[in-house]
Protein backbone atom coordinates (compact mmCIF):
# COMPACT_ATOMS: atom_id res chain seq x y z
CA UNK A 1 0.00 0.00 0.00
CA UNK A 2 1.03 3.37 -0.87
CA UNK A 3 1.53 5.65 2.46
CA UNK A 4 0.31 9.28 1.17
CA UNK A 5 0.04 12.32 3.16
CA UNK A 6 -3.04 14.18 3.08
CA UNK A 7 -3.02 18.06 3.90
CA UNK A 8 -5.73 17.78 5.48
CA UNK A 9 -4.77 15.31 7.99
CA UNK A 10 -1.55 17.54 8.15
CA UNK A 11 -3.64 20.22 9.10
CA UNK A 12 -6.04 18.76 11.53
CA UNK A 13 -3.54 18.22 14.01
CA UNK A 14 -3.17 21.53 16.54
CA UNK A 15 0.41 21.33 17.11
CA UNK A 16 1.19 21.10 13.43
CA UNK A 17 -1.02 24.09 12.68
CA UNK A 18 0.35 25.86 15.20
CA UNK A 19 3.98 25.15 13.67
CA UNK A 20 2.69 26.13 10.45
CA UNK A 21 1.28 29.88 11.94
CA UNK A 22 4.78 30.15 13.46
CA UNK A 23 6.64 29.64 10.39
CA UNK A 24 4.44 31.74 8.29
CA UNK A 25 6.09 35.06 9.79
CA UNK A 26 9.55 33.91 9.22
CA UNK A 27 11.41 30.95 8.01
CA UNK A 28 13.31 28.94 11.01
CA UNK A 29 15.16 26.22 12.10
CA UNK A 30 13.94 22.95 13.82
CA UNK A 31 15.60 23.90 16.69
CA UNK A 32 14.27 27.89 16.98
CA UNK A 33 10.22 25.87 16.13
CA UNK A 34 11.22 23.47 18.76
CA UNK A 35 12.03 26.11 21.44
CA UNK A 36 8.11 26.99 21.01
CA UNK A 37 6.55 24.05 22.15
CA UNK A 38 6.55 21.85 25.19
CA UNK A 39 6.60 18.71 23.75
CA UNK A 40 9.47 16.31 23.20
CA UNK A 41 12.02 17.11 20.11
CA UNK A 42 11.61 14.28 18.04
CA UNK A 43 7.84 15.10 18.11
CA UNK A 44 8.70 18.35 16.77
CA UNK A 45 11.02 16.80 14.36
CA UNK A 46 7.67 14.27 13.14
CA UNK A 47 5.42 16.92 12.62
CA UNK A 48 8.08 18.84 10.60
CA UNK A 49 8.60 15.46 8.29
CA UNK A 50 4.93 15.49 7.94
CA UNK A 51 4.37 19.06 6.68
CA UNK A 52 7.27 19.08 4.65
CA UNK A 53 6.13 15.85 2.71
CA UNK A 54 2.53 17.40 2.32
CA UNK A 55 4.39 19.53 0.64
CA UNK A 56 3.17 22.45 3.34
CA UNK A 57 6.63 23.46 4.18
CA UNK A 58 9.83 23.99 2.32
CA UNK A 59 13.72 23.31 3.82
CA UNK A 60 15.93 25.81 3.02
CA UNK A 61 19.49 25.33 3.50
CA UNK A 62 21.16 28.06 4.96
CA UNK A 63 24.79 26.60 5.47
CA UNK A 64 24.89 24.40 7.94
CA UNK A 65 21.19 25.02 8.95
CA UNK A 66 18.16 23.95 7.68
CA UNK A 67 15.64 26.50 7.54
CA UNK A 68 11.95 25.84 7.10
CA UNK A 69 9.66 27.67 5.55
CA UNK A 70 5.73 28.04 4.50
CA UNK A 71 4.90 26.71 1.20
CA UNK A 72 2.89 30.06 0.26
CA UNK A 73 1.30 27.86 -3.53
CA UNK A 74 0.27 24.83 -1.11
CA UNK A 75 -1.16 26.59 1.87
CA UNK A 76 -3.30 28.43 -0.81
CA UNK A 77 -4.46 25.07 -2.35
CA UNK A 78 -5.63 24.40 0.95
CA UNK A 79 -7.05 27.75 1.60
CA UNK A 80 -9.30 26.90 -1.75
CA UNK A 81 -10.46 23.59 -0.49
CA UNK A 82 -13.99 24.86 -0.52
CA UNK A 83 -13.67 25.53 -4.61
CA UNK A 84 -14.41 21.99 -5.40
CA UNK A 85 -17.41 21.90 -3.46
CA UNK A 86 -18.51 25.13 -5.15
CA UNK A 87 -17.73 23.43 -8.26
CA UNK A 88 -19.94 20.62 -8.50
CA UNK A 89 -23.02 23.04 -7.31
CA UNK A 90 -22.49 25.36 -10.02
CA UNK A 91 -22.23 22.74 -12.31
CA UNK A 92 -25.06 21.08 -11.14
CA UNK A 93 -27.43 24.56 -11.26
CA UNK A 94 -25.96 25.46 -15.03
CA UNK A 95 -27.55 21.98 -15.92
CA UNK A 96 -30.64 22.72 -14.08
CA UNK A 97 -30.20 26.32 -15.71
CA UNK A 98 -29.96 24.77 -19.26
CA UNK A 99 -32.89 22.22 -18.96
CA UNK A 100 -35.28 24.91 -17.72
CA UNK A 101 -34.65 27.38 -20.50
CA UNK A 102 -35.52 24.92 -22.84
CA UNK A 103 -38.39 23.74 -21.41
CA UNK A 104 -41.77 23.86 -22.71
CA UNK A 105 -44.95 22.87 -20.51
CA UNK A 106 -46.74 19.83 -21.65
CA UNK A 107 -50.54 20.52 -22.97
CA UNK B 1 -16.40 33.63 -16.68
CA UNK B 2 -18.45 35.27 -14.25
CA UNK B 3 -19.01 33.03 -10.67
CA UNK B 4 -22.55 32.80 -10.65
CA UNK B 5 -22.94 30.44 -7.43
CA UNK B 6 -21.44 31.51 -3.87
CA UNK B 7 -20.71 29.18 -1.00
CA UNK B 8 -20.59 30.69 2.26
CA UNK B 9 -18.93 28.32 4.86
CA UNK B 10 -17.81 30.23 8.02
CA UNK B 11 -15.31 28.67 10.04
CA UNK B 12 -16.71 26.88 12.99
CA UNK B 13 -20.50 27.48 12.24
CA UNK B 14 -22.59 24.20 11.65
CA UNK B 15 -24.40 25.58 8.15
CA UNK B 16 -23.25 26.36 4.93
CA UNK B 17 -24.93 28.82 2.74
CA UNK B 18 -25.17 28.31 -1.31
CA UNK B 19 -26.47 31.20 -3.36
CA UNK B 20 -27.24 31.17 -6.86
CA UNK B 21 -28.81 33.42 -9.42
CA UNK B 22 -30.82 31.83 -12.83
CA UNK B 23 -31.66 33.63 -15.77
CA UNK B 24 -35.02 32.06 -15.17
CA UNK B 25 -38.32 33.16 -13.90
CA UNK B 26 -38.42 32.17 -10.80
CA UNK B 27 -41.77 29.56 -11.22
CA UNK B 28 -39.13 27.95 -13.65
CA UNK B 29 -36.55 27.73 -11.17
CA UNK B 30 -39.38 26.23 -8.66
CA UNK B 31 -40.31 23.99 -11.33
CA UNK B 32 -36.81 22.08 -11.54
CA UNK B 33 -37.13 21.13 -7.87
CA UNK B 34 -40.68 20.20 -7.63
CA UNK B 35 -41.32 17.87 -10.86
CA UNK B 36 -39.70 14.61 -10.38
CA UNK B 37 -38.30 14.01 -14.28
CA UNK B 38 -36.98 17.35 -13.89
CA UNK B 39 -35.04 16.50 -10.88
CA UNK B 40 -33.81 13.17 -12.21
CA UNK B 41 -32.24 15.36 -15.25
CA UNK B 42 -30.20 17.95 -13.68
CA UNK B 43 -29.31 16.08 -10.33
CA UNK B 44 -28.18 12.88 -12.40
CA UNK B 45 -30.11 10.73 -10.59
CA UNK B 46 -33.21 8.77 -10.46
CA UNK B 47 -36.48 9.94 -8.22
CA UNK B 48 -37.84 6.84 -6.70
CA UNK B 49 -40.61 9.21 -4.84
CA UNK B 50 -40.88 12.68 -5.20
CA UNK B 51 -44.08 14.25 -2.96
CA UNK B 52 -43.69 18.01 -3.47
CA UNK B 53 -46.03 19.04 -0.55
CA UNK B 54 -46.14 19.50 2.84
CA UNK B 55 -45.46 16.43 4.51
CA UNK B 56 -44.49 14.64 1.97
CA UNK B 57 -41.28 12.68 1.48
CA UNK B 58 -38.91 11.81 -1.48
CA UNK B 59 -36.32 9.15 -2.12
CA UNK B 60 -33.24 9.33 -4.96
CA UNK B 61 -30.94 7.11 -6.11
CA UNK B 62 -27.92 6.55 -8.31
CA UNK B 63 -26.83 3.20 -9.82
CA UNK B 64 -23.76 2.63 -12.13
CA UNK B 65 -24.09 1.00 -15.36
CA UNK B 66 -23.71 -2.27 -14.12
CA UNK B 67 -27.21 -1.44 -12.21
CA UNK B 68 -25.42 -1.37 -8.56
CA UNK B 69 -26.49 1.04 -6.42
CA UNK B 70 -23.57 3.93 -5.70
CA UNK B 71 -25.84 6.26 -3.81
CA UNK B 72 -29.16 6.39 -1.90
CA UNK B 73 -30.87 9.82 -0.68
CA UNK B 74 -34.24 10.25 1.03
CA UNK B 75 -35.96 13.08 3.28
CA UNK B 76 -39.09 14.61 4.42
CA UNK B 77 -40.76 17.72 3.14
CA UNK B 78 -41.75 20.08 6.50
CA UNK B 79 -42.52 23.41 3.99
CA UNK B 80 -43.89 23.31 0.66
CA UNK B 81 -44.72 27.42 -0.98
CA UNK B 82 -44.74 27.10 -4.50
CA UNK B 83 -42.91 29.87 -6.01
CA UNK B 84 -40.89 30.43 -2.67
CA UNK B 85 -39.82 28.11 0.07
CA UNK B 86 -39.06 24.81 0.55
CA UNK B 87 -37.92 23.11 3.57
CA UNK B 88 -36.72 19.46 3.93
CA UNK B 89 -34.60 17.17 5.17
CA UNK B 90 -31.72 15.07 3.21
CA UNK B 91 -30.59 11.91 4.56
CA UNK B 92 -27.61 9.49 2.51
CA UNK B 93 -28.66 6.38 3.72
CA UNK B 94 -25.85 3.39 4.36
CA UNK B 95 -23.43 6.23 5.46
CA UNK B 96 -22.11 7.29 8.67
CA UNK B 97 -23.44 10.73 8.07
CA UNK B 98 -26.04 12.57 10.14
CA UNK B 99 -29.09 14.09 8.06
CA UNK B 100 -29.09 17.21 7.07
CA UNK B 101 -31.63 19.93 7.38
CA UNK B 102 -32.08 22.41 4.14
CA UNK B 103 -33.85 25.52 3.46
CA UNK B 104 -34.11 26.40 0.40
CA UNK B 105 -35.84 30.35 -0.81
CA UNK B 106 -36.61 31.23 -4.54
CA UNK B 107 -36.54 34.58 -5.43
CA UNK B 108 -37.82 36.35 -7.75
CA UNK B 109 -35.31 39.39 -8.99
CA UNK B 110 -36.81 39.88 -12.45
CA UNK B 111 -39.93 38.86 -15.09
CA UNK B 112 -36.72 36.70 -16.25
CA UNK B 113 -34.29 36.14 -13.34
CA UNK B 114 -34.44 34.74 -10.02
CA UNK B 115 -32.14 33.79 -7.04
CA UNK B 116 -32.02 30.29 -4.84
CA UNK B 117 -30.50 30.60 -1.20
CA UNK B 118 -30.11 26.84 0.15
CA UNK B 119 -29.02 26.84 3.66
CA UNK B 120 -27.92 23.75 4.87
CA UNK B 121 -27.61 22.80 8.82
CA UNK B 122 -25.34 19.97 9.56
CA UNK B 123 -25.58 17.88 13.36
CA UNK B 124 -21.94 19.39 14.04
CA UNK B 125 -18.87 21.61 12.65
CA UNK B 126 -17.09 18.40 11.83
CA UNK B 127 -19.65 16.84 9.54
CA UNK B 128 -20.40 20.37 8.21
CA UNK B 129 -16.27 20.25 7.30
CA UNK B 130 -16.10 16.84 6.14
CA UNK B 131 -19.08 17.42 3.50
CA UNK B 132 -17.35 20.37 2.30
CA UNK B 133 -14.09 18.73 1.77
CA UNK B 134 -15.51 15.87 0.11
CA UNK B 135 -15.30 16.98 -3.60
CA UNK B 136 -11.80 18.16 -2.24
CA UNK B 137 -11.12 14.62 -1.55
CA UNK B 138 -12.70 13.00 -4.19
CA UNK B 139 -10.54 15.20 -6.88
CA UNK B 140 -7.46 14.23 -4.63
CA UNK B 141 -8.20 10.50 -5.05
CA UNK B 142 -9.57 10.73 -8.73
CA UNK B 143 -6.02 12.44 -9.66
CA UNK B 144 -4.51 9.54 -7.10
CA UNK B 145 -6.76 6.47 -9.19
CA UNK B 146 -5.18 8.51 -12.44
CA UNK B 147 -2.16 8.03 -11.09
CA UNK B 148 -2.55 4.48 -10.79
CA UNK B 149 -4.21 3.95 -14.03
CA UNK B 150 -0.80 4.80 -15.68
CA UNK B 151 1.67 3.36 -13.36
CA UNK B 152 -0.82 0.20 -14.24
CA UNK B 153 0.09 0.73 -17.85
CA UNK B 154 3.10 1.36 -17.36
CA UNK B 155 3.54 -1.90 -15.89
Amino acid sequence: MILRRDVFQAIADPTRRAILILVASQSMTAGAIAANFDTARPTVSKHLQILTECELLLQQQNGREVYYEINAKKMKEVADFIEPFRNMWDDRFNKLEAIMKNYKPEK
Amino acid sequence: MERKTKVEAENGKQEIIITRAFELPVELLFKAYSEPEIVEQWMGTKVLKLESRKHGSYQFETSDPNGNVMFRANGAIHEFIPDQKITRTFEMENTPFAVQLEFLEFEKLTENTSRLVMQIVYKSVELRDQMLKMPFAQGLNMAHNRLQEVGDQLK
